[in-house]
């Protein structure tokens, strides 16, 4: 009852709370991005640079690419206010009370789910900008053989319950599907702290407890040799804007889910473009693997600390649980066999 | 003549505060001052590690073969003095437990399961951290396991419940920092021996630079339900002064996966 009367709270709150970040038709998206936005100008740090310490969530609605049967770039807000109602009226429902998904997966009672984020409202239709259809782009020939042979491996190991290798790495608490870098928003834990000093910027990731270190000091990338979940990122500013080059990533890290190759180039620009909003806007650049770049922003909305430690393989007693439930259960399989016949 | 006196109540304020550090920094007989980060505060920045055998027993031990025999010399117990100020103050029941936990340590220690290391272990266990300093926050991130400390240096709070590597709120001594850390599960070890606490577990660290590329580290550990009186561990902390010195990622979680899971594996499954 107080969860419900909690989830109507957050509703009512939505209009309020929402960040307008919607561009005009004259600002223009590649402008705004780059250069930030036209007014504002955000706090400095004391070397001059600009401050975007603090805590931030990049909780969305918005899918990656675009819906079918949409052909715009931008829904109105009245459209978006409606499907975020929509989608937290779901999550809310999610699951019956009293069940053993009501209490391992209803984030609404711990305050996980969007609709108890804060969420920066986008209008846009997909998170990808370019190509402007709001779609990944075509694989190449090779990128395709490479998904095919992924597909091949996966099958060829068995049930994801045969082996702990065979689960997602979400779930083996090695990195989370959607966390990247680059770093997009899963279903809860979208929370980030950035802090800053001369020389270094540190974000924080609240899933998993995952510390991005990002040296400014226009230092060589890692040698080839060394691969990395989260690739090596270098960092430099690009006027108001930080800009993180990131190479070196393996073939099992996050982005492998869309496709990418470990030689993907991920390029990553944050501009603050309002006290409570930081614009992060990234580019995927895979030859390998895509007929050409592509290109997708998200809003941050400023949020509240502290972030708390994510100790999740320390905790993974349900992975445990998976694996023992399908050797019990196959246990019992061969132990009924006998008997009917 | 005023302005004369107050630069002299201001260097004899030094020498004292100067007298004061070559007491405490551990090893060293004359102060450091440390550069200065842009709010006036001792710089502590950079990649550094412990150099040290205590990640095998953080008491004086010789050394010994290795817990798995197929390494051999490689993953042999190297001899250590110890970083302890005497043996360790373990009540009667808590001794018991310290040497079972040494005896199976093999199965216990949370290390070899690539779990979060805790605090002090996270300091001085054989990988790089990085100290990431602003004047509200100054993290301590460690190349194992990716395990972070935020250490609170203005809103300081009390922990909101335990965890691998406590909670912990800092401030300024002069040129030391000092952390009070608490809000510990029992879960973490001190070192590969099986030394342990519980959840009552009390931290204060004091990190103090003694030249440019060294920190004395010192902390004060109280577990009233472990130990019959606090104790005290002291150790030299190295700058990793290579070029570009920088924490590579130590996602341990994949190395451990057939250790932790492997008893559960479909027994006809290949991979």
């Amino acid at each position: 009852m107080l969860r419900r009367l909690l989830v109507a709270m957050a509703l009512a709150g939505f209009a309020v709370a929402l960040v307008y970040v919607a561009p005009t038709k004259a600002q223009g998206q590649a402008a705004r991005a780059s250069s930030g936005a036209a007014t504002y100008k955000a706090p400095r740090l004391p070397d001059g640079h600009p401050d975007f310490q603090g805590f931030w969530n990049n909780t969305t609605y918005t899918p990656l690419e675009r819906p079918k049967g949409i052909d715009r770039e931008f829904f109105t807000q009245e459209e978006v206010v409606e499907q975020m109602k929509r989608a937290a009226a779901e999550e809310a429902e999610q699951t019956t009370p009293g069940t053993v998904a009501d209490v391992h997966y209803d984030f609404t009672q711990f305050g996980l789910d969007r609709s108890q984020a804060p969420v920066a409202l986008n209008l846009r239709t997909s998170l990808i900008v370019d190509p402007p259809d709001g779609h990944l782009p075509p694989m190449t020939e090779e990128g395709k053989r490479l998904n095919a042979a992924r597909a091949e491996a996966r099958k060829r190991a068995g049930a994801i319950t045969d082996a702990v290798q065979n689960q997602p790495l979400s779930v083996r608490c090695i990195l989370m599907d959607r966390d990247g870098p680059p770093m997009l928003a899963g279903a809860y834990n979208n929370n980030y702290q950035i802090v800053q000093n001369p020389g270094t910027v540190m974000i924080l990731v609240e899933m998993l407890h995952s510390p991005r270190i990002i040296p400014l000091d226009a230092r060589p990338p890692l040698p080839q040799q060394v691969r990395q979940l989260e690739g090596s990122s270098r960092g430099r500013w690009d006027g108001d804007t930080l800009v993180i080059e990131t190479t070196n990533f393996t073939d099992m890290f996050m982005f492998a889910a869309q496709g990418a190759s470990a030689d993907m180039k991920l390029t990553e620009r944050f501009t603050r473009v309002s006290d409570d909003t930081l614009m992060y806007r990234f580019t995927v650049d895979d030859p390998k693997v895509w007929t050409r770049p592509w290109t997708a922003e998200v809003p941050w909305k400023k949020s509240i600390g502290p972030i708390f430690e994510h100790a999740c393989h320390e905790g993974n007693y349900s992975l445990t649980n998976l694996l023992r439930g399908a050797r019990e259960d196959e246990k019992r399989a061969r132990e009924a066999k006998p008997a009917s016949k | 003549m005023q302005t004369w006196l107050g630069r002299a109540l201001i260097a004899a304020v030094g020498v004292s505060t100067a007298v004061a550090l070559s007491l405490t920094a551990a090893g060293q007989t004359r102060a450091y001052r440390a550069p200065r980060t842009s709010d006036g505060k001792p710089n502590l920045n950079g990649v550094y590690q412990a150099i040290t055998e205590a990640y095998w027993d953080i008491e004086p031990h010789s050394a010994a073969p290795g817990p798995v025999q197929e390494l051999g010399a490689s993953f042999a117990t190297a001899g250590g003095v110890g970083i302890t100020d005497g043996p360790l103050p373990y009540k009667p029941e808590a001794l018991v437990k310290k040497k079972d936990n040494y005896a199976n340590r093999l199965k216990l220690d949370p290390e070899i399961k690539c779990y979060l290391p805790g605090t002090p272990r996270g300091m001085y266990i054989p990988y790089p951290f990085q100290i990431v300093q602003t004047p509200t926050y100054i993290m301590i991130v460690s190349s194992y396991a990716r395990a972070v400390r935020t250490i609170y240096m203005t809103d300081h709070k009390e922990a909101p419940a335990d965890s691998w590597m406590g909670w912990s709120n800092g401030h300024w001594e002069g040129e030391t920092l000092v952390v009070d850390t608490t809000g510990f599960n029992d879960l973490s070890w001190f070192d590969r021996a099986g030394n342990f606490h519980s959840d009552q577990l009390h931290v204060v660290e004091r990190i103090t630079a003694t030249d440019a590329d060294h920190l004395s580290y010192e902390a004060t550990i109280e577990d009233p339900q472990t130990f019959t009186r606090p104790w005290k561990i002291a150790l030299p902390i190295y700058r990793r002064v290579e070029k570009n010195a920088q924490l590579l990622e130590f996602n341990c979680i994949p190395f451990v996966e057939d250790l932790i899971y492997g008893h559960l594996r479909k027994p006809s499954s290949s991979n």
